[in-house]
Parts: structure tokens; sequence; C-alpha cells
């Protein structure tokens, strides 16, 4: 059974990795697995390489790993539910995280949150229809000087306004709909 | 570069002397560095430093543009730094590069608009050594950053780099590395304060063919980020404290764990590590020598326990990071069972300045019981945030008012929080505490790893003692009982007082549970969880009596007791965000009526009172108050005109 992992979306918004089988990740995975062979403890490396290329883990690629590297599935699934980081469930194409570090809850990153939140229709931890944002919170990301910041993907938005969401969120919404029409 | 390995240290020495001789000529010429911190990368300076890049360009000119790592002043980003004048340029976005290499590299004038000013005068200063930002500060941790280019080996070498390597690899033993670090006194930076030179000694001391050294660069307090920046800003300075670390503990391999949310630090120190291996400063052997090392990064996958070094080691091993129970100690019995020495990165980046310059002159600065420099991270309600480094021992008043300038919008200063999630909050008649490990603790807080956010009165200390709880409750990795179970029903004790639930008898039972909690926790997360409750309790107890008895916030904060800050903040309880509403639809009528439910004496009100409201709302943070008074007063003239007679009618 070939369950897809198919992050097509209406605004079409997928790297090609995104559109990847659990079939078609295999061998990569395996490649992954391979490459980290020598490493001792390699669990974690191994399954955050994994949810680089797939963008979260299914519990049928979990079971490959739990077999290929000879280790428990219930290790597996145990260090998988440990870490925030890893997500069993498909993810957006942007993951937003808003800081709720110290600096910037005193700062605001709550209303913040909640306008993103409100922005998305979404709830913490959840992904949007379209599979473009996923929303998360963050604990710190060592930008206190600017808070409060929203990390999108791997680049920290500074200074950010309940009242400004809008427009943050509209820059990559154009970003998308530019590389779509690329395509 | 140099083409091949170096493969003695004679070849070291010669070839870093030439790297020093050629940096010395490179330093009389101008350069242009820009801040290419993770702050400033925010605020957009690699726009600056490729706008900078063009300007040169386009004038057919010499002078280098240089991405250094982080200069300090993050909320004034992005930095620029004008060498060698030494002058420091803030807010310098991309549209203002092209006038500053212009006006000050070409024509030679400083422009005075952008320069750093100082304080007490508001005149730029000449040289930013000068300014009150940082003439207190002394730095060790921080030397390099923002002055090299941390992806260039060869300037680190030119700053004395892998020079204290060197020197232990050529003429001190194990023995002498361990009394040089007793002499310099350097305790662990990570918070618990921990004698370093006793860590590195019971680790020596342990009998085993294979042990690691491990760097904890797993920053998660919330308000820390001098990790990052030392990371980011100064990779090598890790990556020689670790090796010197190996050559005393009698380790080949190190890891450094470093957490996933900081992308940049990763790719900077695997970078340096793989200049460090190319050029025989890391691998097999090092330099030439008997001694070897390698380095490996091992990425963090979010979870705050794993800054517990406990926790840390299995989370490399591949396994959940849950501590284990000391002893035995890591230092016994650590990754992969072996004898393990694992220090904070704040810790490795003084190990080299110390064994170069000599452990006296280290040991020289700061107090009797803790020597050297701390480096804090500012933020919250402060003008100045950043990273400084100032002595330990500088009064807490002196690092708020001289070097962070004071409390954002000329708010009144409350508290304090130092040590994130594990700390406590200091108030303001302890402003003169000077700041070290001792003097803290018996404030109730610690030193931590030196995150400090500066609170003004618009927060509210309940509040803040919930968030703090909120975050260890929600990372308390769940092994234990007290924590898992203790933090959650002080949890819920608070979120009940902040909903305006609280009863008698709570604050006695958070005091209760937080001493248990501390009592018999696993880990060093569940032991300090209750401090921040705890230390508020103790300094701010008037503050959660107020919110169980009078069901008042008086910062305006929490939600269930408040409708609106400025309603909080008046003494009469006036419906302040309800008769401006009405205002701005002309409803003067309804607007007065609704004053007067509370307050019957709206128009002298309007003409004497105080405004406590205005110094609360919540516009200050955008541009400035409303202004309640003035709006009253136009309501209460429109009476004059607007009169509504009252008409009484009979049975």
């Amino acid at each position: 059974m070939a369950e897809t992992i198919d992050t097509k979306t209406a605004q079409g918004c997928c790297s090609e990795e995104h559109e990847m089988t659990v079939e078609q990740a295999i061998p990569a995975i395996d490649h992954i697995i391979d490459s980290l062979k020598k490493t001792k403890g390699a669990l974690i490396p191994v399954l955050q390489q994994t949810q680089n290329l797939l963008g979260y883990l299914p519990e049928q690629v979990l079971v490959h790993i739990s077999r290929k590297m000879d280790i428990p599935f219930s290790e597996v699934t145990g260090v998988v539910t440990f870490y925030s980081f890893f997500s069993t469930v498909p993810r957006g194409k942007h993951v937003v995280r808003v800081c709720l570090g110290t600096a910037c809850y005193v700062r605001g990153g709550k209303q913040v949150l909640e306008a993103i939140s409100r922005e998305l229709d979404i709830a913490v931890g959840s992904t949007t229809d379209d599979r473009l944002f996923s929303l998360e919170i963050g604990r710190c990301f060592g930008a206190c000087g600017l808070a409060p910041v929203v990390m999108i993907d791997e680049t920290v938005h500074q200074r950010i306004r309940p009242d400004k969401v809008n427009d943050l969120l509209n820059t990559h919404r154009d970003l998308d709909a530019q590389e779509e029409q690329h395509a | 570069m140099p083409k091949k390995k170096i493969s003695s240290l004679e070849e070291f020495f010669d070839f870093a002397d030439s790297c020093r001789e050629s940096l010395s000529r490179k330093r009389q010429s101008q350069e242009i560095h820009v801040c290419t911190g993770g702050g400033c990368i925010a605020s957009g300076s690699l726009e600056t430093a490729a706008a900078f890049e063009a300007a040169v360009k386009q004038a057919g000119s010499d002078i280098t543009v240089k991405q250094t790592g982080c200069m300090g002043p993050c909320s004034k980003g992005p930095v620029v730094r004008v060498m060698p004048a030494n002058t420091l340029y803030e807010g310098i976005t991309k549209d203002r590069a092209e006038t500053i290499f212009r006006q000050h590299l070409q024509e030679g004038t400083v422009v005075a608009e952008w320069a750093q000013k100082d304080q007490a005068t508001g005149e730029p200063t000449a040289e930013d050594t000068q300014s009150s930002f940082f003439a207190p500060q002394r730095l060790i941790t921080l030397r390099n950053s923002g002055n090299i280019d941390p992806l260039n080996i060869e300037e680190y070498l030119a700053s004395e780099g892998y020079q204290a390597l060197a020197k232990v690899l050529k003429e001190m033993s194990p023995e002498d590395v361990i009394s040089e670090m007793e002499v310099s006194g350097l305790r662990g930076r990570g918070g618990a304060g921990f004698p370093t030179w006793l860590k590195w000694k019971f680790t020596s001391q342990a009998e085993a063919k294979t042990k690691y050294v491990l760097c904890n660069a797993d920053e998660g307090d919330p308000g820390a980020f001098m990790d990052r920046s030392v990371l980011e800003g100064d990779p090598h300075s890790i990556i020689e404290g670790m090796a010197i670390a190996a050559y005393t503990v009698g380790a080949s391999q190190g890891y450094v764990y470093v957490r996933a949310e900081y992308p940049l630090a990763i790719a900077r120190l695997q970078k340096a590590i793989e200049q460090a291996r190319a050029m025989g400063l890391l691998g097999k052997p090092v330099l030439g020598t008997r001694f070897s090392f390698d380095l490996e990064i091992r990425m963090g996958s979010g979870a705050f326990v794993c800054g517990e070094e406990t926790a840390l080691i299995n989370s490399i091993e591949g396994k959940r990071g849950e501590p284990r129970p000391r002893p035995p100690f890591p230092a016994q019995k650590g990754l992969w069972d072996k004898p393990t020495l694992l220090n904070n990165v704040e810790t490795y980046a003084n190990v080299a300045p110390i064994i170069r310059d000599g452990a006296g002159k280290y040991a020289s600065v700061g107090t009797d019981t803790s020597k050297g420099t701390k480096v804090f991270a500012l933020a919250g309600s402060i003008n100045n945030t950043g990273l400084v480094e100032v002595p330990i021992g500088t009064p807490l008043g002196d690092l708020i008012y001289d070097v962070g300038g004071g409390v954002l919008n000329g708010r009144a200063f409350k508290a304090a929080q130092i040590g994130g999630p594990s700390g406590g909050c200091i108030p303001k008649q302890h402003l003169s505490v000077p700041l070290d490990y001792g003097s803290l603790e018996k404030l109730g807080s610690i030193m931590g790893s030196g995150g400090m956010i500066v609170m003004d009165d618009t927060s509210c200390m309940v509040d803040v003692a919930r968030y703090f709880l909120e975050f260890v409750q929600e990372e308390s990795c769940g092994k234990c009982a007290p924590c898992r179970v203790g933090t959650k029903r002080m949890l819920e004790t608070l979120d009940r007082i902040c909903e305006g639930e609280g009863k008698e008898g709570d604050i006695e039972l958070l005091e209760q549970l937080g001493a248990m909690v501390k009592d018999t926790s696993l880990c060093g997360l569940g032991q300090t969880a209750p401090n921040p409750v705890l230390s508020t309790i103790r300094h701010f107890r008037e503050e959660y009596e107020s919110h169980i008895r009078d069901r008042h916030c008086d910062a305006g904060i929490c939600a269930g007791l408040v409708r609106a800050s400025c309603q909080s903040a008046c003494p009469a309880n006036v419906d302040i965000p309800g008769f401006v509403a009405l205002v701005a639809e002309g409803r003067y009528a309804e607007a007065l009526k609704l004053h007067r439910e509370r307050n019957p004496f709206a128009a002298v009100c309007a003409r004497v009172c105080f405004h406590t409201c205005e110094d609360k709302c919540q516009r200050i943070g955008m541009d400035d108050s409303v202004a309640v008074r003035g709006i009253k007063r136009f309501l209460v003239d429109q009476e004059i005109t607007i009169q509504v007679p009252k008409v009484l009618q009979s049975d």
C-alpha cells in the first residue's frame, strides 16, 4: 500500500521531495541509516534527517527504521514522542513558531500568538487546511533583544506586533504564489 | 591557510606569527565590521553587509567588509563598526550603508546621527569603548565576538587563538592545567557554579581507557542567548577550550550538544570544526603531538530537560532525554558509561584566556569567592537589550542603569528575573546586590546561565511565576513524581489565583509544595523549578495577597481579574475603556453616566487626577498612552451644552 505523503494543496505549495511516497523514500532513508552506521547513538540523527526529508515521521517509516537499525519499535516511538521537534503527523510547508520565552512573553508574545492563531484559524500544534502553515510555540530563539519574535522556518522575524502578523504571513503566501507561477 | 596540515608545534607557532603580522598590517587600514549575530541578521544585517560591499565595489576601493559575530547591543541592530576609528553605528539598514561609506570612510567625518550616543550627554561617542554601554564591561568570554570573522580561522589565530592549546601541549602536564584552573577560580557558567577544576580533576582521576568531553550548548533557558552568540561569533574558542579539557582528562572524543533552534550556530561551529581538522588542530594527532582529539556536533530536538547533564548524555546516546539518578556522577560513569566531563559553552570559552594569560590575571577580576567575568543577556523592559560581559560582583543596579541604560520608556523598575525557570526575581530594594553566586543565592535566586529579564510595573509577579511554572510543567520529562505531579499541583493553584479564584491558604500551600518539590526531585530541573514561585512569594507577597483577598491585579495582567489595565490602575475603578469608546462614538451623555457609576466627580477628576490609568496604558509600547484625562475633560465639557434632563414620572 502506497501511502502518499501529499502536501499538494489548493495553493500548490510543494517542493519535490514532499511529494515522495513512503516507498520512494525508503532508499533515501536507508542511505541515511547507512551513512550514520559508524556513529554511536545514531537514532536521533537518523530521525532528524528523515524528518527533514519527509516533513514528518509516519508510522510506516518508524517501523522501517526500527527494523533496519535493530532497535525495538517501542524505543523508537519512545524517542519520537519525547522530543517536541519530531512530528508524526504531516506539517505545513512553513512552520510558524511564536516565541513564548520570558522576554517575548513580557513584551506581548502571547498576543502575537493569539493574533496568528486567529489569522490562520488554527490552534497551536495544528496545520492549516491548505497545508501551508503549521503553528507552534517556541521557547526562546535567543533573539530576546528584539522581542517579541516569530520564527518562520529558519528565519527569525523581530518585533512582531499583533496588528502586523497579517503582513508577515502574506509575504510567505505571496512568495509561494510566485513560486507556483514559475513552476 | 597552509597547504597541508600543521605537523609540529614549531610549525604552528611560525604560522600563528605570520597570521598575526598580516592581521596587524590589515588593522591599520580601514575596515567595515558588520554584525552578523543572530539578532542583527533578524534586523537585516546581511542586506547591510551586501550594501556595503556594493558601495565599496562601486567606488573601486580596497576597504574590507567583514561579517563578524555579535557586538552586543542587539536591540539597536543592525550594528556596524568602522575600524580603525572604532566608531559604532546603530540601526544601519541597507539604505544607510552608502551614506556611511561615503561620509565616514571616504570623507572622514563621523555620521553623528547614527553613531552610538553617550547616554548622559547625548553626544556621539568617539570610540565605542568609552560609551556607557561598553566602558563598564570586561570582555574575556566575548573577547573575539564582534571583532573577528568567525569563519576565518586565521583571524582567530592572529588573535592569540590556539596559543593556549599549543602551550598546554608543549609544556604543561594535565596536573599543571588542573592546578592552573584551580588558581583561576573558574566556576561552571551553566548555572550551578560548580568549581570547574574539581570536575576536571574527578574526570582525570577516573580510570578508564576511553573518556569523553561534552559541551552543553543546549541553551534552553528562555532569555539567555550568550552561548548562541559565542558559538556564532567565536566558535574556535569552544574547540580550543574543549581540546585543552580533553588533554587534561585524557579524552580523545568530544561532542557538542547544540539545540536545534540555533541553526546558524550549528552551521558556524561545523565550519570551524572542519577548518580546525584541515589544519591539524583536531584529529589524529593534534599538531603532530601524541595527543589526539576530535569533535562531533549533536543536535537537540526540542527538549528543555536535555540541558541537565545526565539527560543530555542520554540524548547523545540516542535515547529519551530523561535524567539519570546521581551518583554515579558523569565523572565516573557518563556517556556510554565512560567517565565524562561536561561543561557549558561559556565555561569552555574562558579556558583559553586562563591558560594563555595565566590564572592569576583571570582571578584578579571578580570577588573573593567568584572569580572572573559573567556574560549577561539583558532583555525585557530595558533600553539597551543585548549581550554584556561584566566582572562578577558588579552591582545589579549598575548593570541595569549604566550598561543597560535604565528601564524602557522611563517606567519604574520592578524586578529583575535572573536565571530563567530555575532562578528568581530580585526586587528593587536589592538593586545593590553584587552579582555573584553566593549573594544571589541568599536572595532566593541563582546566577544561572545569565539571562536577565528586566520587568517594570506592567509585569505582574504572580503571572510571571505562573508563566515559569507552566514552562517547567510542560518541559518536565515526567520521570519522577515530585516534578511531574508537584509542579502540576502548584500550577493549578497559581492558575486559580490568577483567575480570581484564589483562597486563603494558597500561598502557604505553594510554599509547602515548593519546598517538597525542591527537596525530592531527581534532577536539577525539578530541584529548581519552584524557585520563581518561592522567590516572588518572598519578595512580592503582598501582590499574591491582593490577588487572593482583593481580587485585584495591580499590573493589570491577570485576565480573570482585569478588564483593562487602565481600569485596574484607576483607584476608583472607573470603566475607562467603556467611556472612551462611548466618547469616540459621540455618545457623551452615556459616557458620563458610565463614569458616574464609579465616580460622581467626573469634572473635578478630569482636571486634577494624576491619571495612573495613563501610566498603565497598553499603547505605551507602540507610541504613547491614550490621553484618558484629556478625553475625560472634553467629555465633561460637553455636558454644558448637551444636557440630559432626567424625567421623573409618578405612577
